[in-house]
């Protein structure tokens, strides 16, 4: 009876037989690294906005705080979005002609609103709420990165849940003074570089960061990461 | 010594295997149904309505994943409906198979030579059509690998804590297990089909899945270590899947579901209807393919003492309940087994007792035991039973809890019924599929059985 199967069938089948767990491992990393993937995320992405503001322009260029245009992030859940007479206080006089900004000088005419398009954008189901993370010590590039450095805005962080869970699971690790909370150029302590705190000096941000869960009576680990907490 | 006289009189009344046989005959007999003997009509009608079955259920699943659970019959404060207890039910018929294959193997009963292979192949496919309800009852199916866990952009893992969860676990190793220890067992028939068959197609197919068996004494060697170590692993699984999917209710606080009792009444009621769906498939088989020498009266008379013992400890379990209702005291139990007996849900209450606990009892007398066409009706009303008993645990419970404010009624709708139809079907048609294109007896196992294959030492 003739040999149905070559000789070289034995090497195949334990190159596939060994190959299948590789292909099957290799697939299943793929499919996790695609999911964290700006692809998917779209963190760093400069979506279109009617008028290119530049927050590095308005922001380390003529320092301007956050809280002139954003005026509700220490008191309301919502930072807020400027009214076009927040750009019309600089803008009536500066750039007037400018070509660029017919759009705003538009919507200041006929009173529409210019129509932003979102760039952080949490789903419907997450209740975030902006002014407990300023007052806990939440500096605004902790999550929203260096705001100051973007010629024109993206989201820095991947929004996912298990990003959220990485600080309320360690809030510690990110904490800083409230007084620091909007300066774009803060550093977390080191030996070289301490931070003061009611006379205190630390140079280490887990030391820090420790004091301030106490100092802000940061709720405990358990109660912040408990589902209702942002889905509520 | 007259007992002894007494057994070996009683083995030659009703032998493992008929008389008559050799090494090559038996080969030739069950090799033949799957590579000379043409499908018979008869064949093509059951397997075209099977499949027409399986149709019916795609279609039921299809339109649930257009529409949603809202076409189903389940709503609070009933949430679980048809797809849980067919989920128990099936998990529980596949139960009879790993016994058969796993305990009795290593209890050296070789009487389960015979109806191991098909056996392994109905707990197979019992878990497949068990694990359809599960990943179709979650609202958001799509979503249905949120199951398992697995490192996701959530952060956070499944509720080890759930039975649920657990459940996951005991039903997907259960398949693992299931799954090898069937295909290991097929390895050397396999190889036997590959040399006998003609076609070149079927050859290389079966050449394939024989993994390069020669029959070597090395490969004899490995392949008894790799099935006792299955049939180790297996074991545990008797009792451990349906055990798990008892705490799915008994870890809850239902009144009627939180009892300790459940594991075991569990356990024995699983393995209960997969020895009635053995022998409903055992016996159409053996009369269709002639297969009476292989699968004898000694096979129907002992896949009859298990259900007759299993269905006795069945019964206790209800017996049971029935006393903790009075003697514990507690009035939500009294109250549920009232309602049992008197509620909205008393006539499938009562078929339920007298489908697994009165009907059966016929197998106390040994005529009805050897009786095929008995065995056949005793094991469907068994299985009528056992489903019945599924529907009054999941329905009755949740109907009816601690506060009249939240009572109501349970309706199943046709697509509830057409899914659940639909698995049968698909079970059906897996077995048809089964039975002409693998050895349905297990051939290498059926020699050992032979005067030939008594070693002299």
């Amino acid at each position: 009876m003739p040999q149905i199967f070559h000789r070289s069938t034995n090497t195949l089948s334990r190159a596939t037989i060994f190959g299948a767990v590789f292909v099957v491992a290799v697939l299943g990393w793929a499919a996790l690294e695609v999911q964290r993937s700006p692809y998917v995320t779209y963190a760093g992405v400069r979506k279109p906005q009617p008028v290119p503001f530049s927050h590095q322009h308005h922001v380390a260029g003529l320092g301007i705080d956050c809280r002139y245009c954003h005026t509700t992030v220490e008191t309301s859940s919502f930072a807020g979005i400027p009214p076009t007479k927040t750009c019309m206080n600089c803008h009536s006089q500066i750039w007037t002609n400018a070509q660029l900004l017919e759009p705003v000088r538009a919507s200041y005419r006929t009173g529409q609103s210019l129509q932003w398009t979102r760039v952080n954008q949490l789903p419907d189901f997450v209740y975030f709420n902006h002014s407990i993370h300023i007052n806990k010590g939440v500096g605004c590039n902790t999550c929203h990165g260096p705001v100051d450095q973007m010629p024109l805005m993206y989201q820095q962080e991947s929004l996912q849940m298990e990003w959220c869970l990485d600080c309320h699971r360690a809030p510690e690790k990110n904490l800083r003074p409230r007084e620091q909370v909007f300066n774009m150029r803060y550093q977390q302590p080191t030996g070289l570089n301490p931070v003061k705190v009611d006379g205190q000096r630390y140079d280490d941000q887990f030391d820090l960061g420790t004091a301030l869960v106490k100092k802000y009576s940061v709720r405990s680990v358990k109660d912040i990461t408990s589902c209702n907490t942002c889905h509520r | 010594m007259d007992e002894q006289s007494k057994m070996t009189a009683n083995a030659q009344e009703t032998p493992v295997m008929e008389p008559g046989y050799t090494f090559g005959t038996v080969t030739e007999k069950i090799s033949a149904i799957v590579l000379t003997r043409p499908a018979s009509n008869g064949w093509f009608v059951g397997f075209g309505i099977a499949f027409l079955m399986t149709m019916m259920m795609l279609y039921a699943i299809g339109y649930l994943f257009l529409k949603g659970v809202g076409i189903w019959g389940v709503t609070i404060p009933i949430g679980w409906g048809f797809a849980i207890i067919n989920f128990v039910w099936w998990i529980g018929i596949g139960h009879a198979g790993t016994l058969i294959s796993a305990i009795l193997l290593l209890l050296r009963q070789s009487w389960r030579n015979s109806i191991n292979r098909f056996a392994e192949a109905m707990t197979l496919f019992a878990v497949a059509c068990a694990g359809i309800f599960p990943g179709i009852h979650v609202g958001r199916p799509w979503l249905a690998y949120w199951l398992f866990p697995y490192p996701s952009t959530m952060g956070v893992w499944p509720q080890f804590r759930s039975p649920l969860m657990w459940d996951v676990f005991a039903v997907s190793t259960y398949a693992t297990i299931s799954a090898l220890f069937w295909f290991i067992g097929l390895v050397p028939d396999m190889a036997t089909l590959r040399d006998r068959a003609t076609h070149p197609a079927a050859r290389i197919i079966y050449g394939m899945l024989s993994l390069g068996w020669r029959g070597s004494a090395r490969h004899w060697h490995r392949y008894e270590t790799a099935y006792l170590l299955l049939a180790g692993l297996a074991t545990p699984l008797v009792l451990s899947v349906h055990t798990v999917v008892s705490f799915d209710f008994a870890v809850g606080i239902v009144p009627g579901w939180h009892t300790t009792i459940f594991p075991p009444y569990f356990v024995a009621g699983a393995i209960y209807s997969g020895f009635a769906m053995v022998l409903m498939l055992a016996i159409p088989i053996r009369k269709i393919y002639n297969l009476e020498d292989f699968i004898t009266e000694l096979h129907l008379q002992n896949a009859a003492k298990v259900m007759l013992a299993t269905g006795l400890i069945v019964a206790y379990g209800y017996g049971i309940e029935a006393f903790m209702g009075w003697y514990s005291g507690d009035r939500y139990d009294a109250f549920t087994l009232w309602n049992r007996l008197h509620g909205p849900y008393a006539i499938p209450y009562w078929s339920l007792l007298v489908c697994n606990i009165f009907i059966p009892q016929v197998l106390w007398i040994r005529k009805l035991r050897s009786n095929p066409v008995a065995l056949f009706f005793v094991s469907l009303v068994i299985l009528v039973g056992m489903w019945l008993e599924r529907f009054i645990i999941v329905v009755v419970s949740l109907s009816r809890d601690f506060l009249t404010s939240s009572w109501g009624m349970y309706y199943p709708t046709r697509w509830d019924w057409m899914t659940y139809v639909g698995t049968i079907g698909m079970f059906l048609a897996a077995i048809f599929l089964f039975v002409r294109l693998l050895p349905m007896i297990s051939i290498f196992e059926m020699r050992t059985l032979l005067p030939e294959a008594e070693v002299k030492e």
